[in-house]
């Protein structure tokens, strides 16, 4: 028994060397390159795979609501069911949240919903064999840029928006109701660490979950080559990373709705500060 | 050879966060669930307070993941 088990262990660590089909696996890493396609005119900027995964989300969700707002009618049909189930659903997250006045950010919330959601699920989608590497399919909210971006325009519309609307009261926000006043030197350094942390959790939430998930989904992948590639009775060992690889893949689908919907949650929370801030 | 040795040890040991993350998740949704089996009529109106909660606490974990990705890739 000892014996098998030296061999089986010794044989994954060797895999890469004594190959006999010439698999490969590509490396998990690799998906998550970025790769120019071409410069846009004369700035630093370049089009690369990332931007082209984005305007390729922007286009699907575009597809998406024109297609449920297309035929309106009292009796909804299925499109329209779902663009209206998804409008509720963020309407109501963000009364619950903000309460009624921080409906004017409706707008704004479901875009961010919707972007988030349709590039974590796009990402999800497998890539074609042997296309350019340019084409390859890529997740952008598995990069801290883009989600930074995202947390702080959320940051930045609590913050401007409070300014202009409470002017120096929104500054009670770092002092709670109903805190005895002995208690501030204490609580508000603490108010203040928490405020400015909040840019910086958002951000790295949802990306740490879509690479961390991602990386396991191609580490997965990657067994799977792997053991087929050594040949034998390994061979057959291979339907367990499969399987594990599919259970990874519908937990991913559950993660890819839960990080747009705290996403979403956290950024009506912090608006609904910057409406009322005197709670 | 040594400092790629304490480099991989090193990211083991930032990632023991996720450990205490797990259970701290657990205790979150273990606590709703309780609280919801006795009163299910009050199940809906906190679920939204349960999801924020997980946010939070799974943050932790994911700076310690962070951290070992990091160390990693130096």
């Amino acid at each position: 028994m000892a014996d098998l088990l030296n061999v089986i262990i010794t044989n994954l660590l060797g895999l890469a060397k004594q190959n006999p089909i010439g698999l490969k696996a590509a490396d998990p890493m690799e998906q998550f390159e970025i790769v120019r396609i071409f410069p846009v005119g004369n700035t630093p900027f370049d089009f690369s795979n990332a931007s082209l995964s984005m305007v390729m989300v922007v286009v699907v969700s575009c597809i998406f609501m024109f297609l449920a707002t297309r035929k309106v009618s009292m009796v909804p049909g299925r499109m329209q069911a779902v663009g209206e189930t998804l409008h509720g659903f963020v309407s109501d997250m963000l009364r619950e949240m903000a309460g009624n006045d921080g409906l004017r950010f409706f707008p704004y919330i479901f875009t961010l919903f919707l972007f988030i959601f349709v590039a974590n699920l796009l990402g999800l989608l497998p890539t074609l064999p042997s296309i350019p590497k340019m084409f390859h399919v890529f997740t952008p909210t598995s990069h801290l840029a883009v989600t930074l971006s995202l947390a702080m325009i959320t940051i930045s519309i609590v913050l401007i928006y409070g300014l202009y609307k409470n002017g120096f009261k929104f500054f009670k926000l770092f002092l709670p109701g109903g805190v005895p006043l002995w208690l501030a030197p204490l609580i508000v350094p603490i108010e203040i660490v928490s405020f400015l942390s909040r840019p910086l959790s958002l951000a790295i939430r949802l990306f740490a979950n879509m690479f961390a998930g991602h990386l396991i989904l191609k580490l997965f992948a990657g067994f799977v080559v792997s053991l087929i590639a050594a040949g034998g009775l390994m061979s057959g060992l291979a339907i367990l990373p499969i399987l594990g690889n599919v259970a990874i893949y519908l937990l991913e689908i559950l993660v890819a709705f839960l990080q747009a919907y705290i996403f979403s949650v956290l950024s009506c929370m912090y608006l609904g500060d910057a409406l009322h801030p005197d709670h | 050879m040594e400092m790629e040795a304490a480099k991989m040890i090193g990211a083991g040991i930032a990632a023991l966060p996720l450990a205490a993350a797990g259970i701290g998740l657990g205790l979150i949704f273990s606590s709703f669930l309780t609280g919801a089996f006795r009163n299910p009529s009050a199940a809906a109106a906190n679920r939204g307070t349960m999801f924020l909660a997980f946010a939070l606490t799974e943050f932790t974990g994911l700076l310690g993941f962070v951290l070992a990705m990091i160390i990693l890739g130096q």
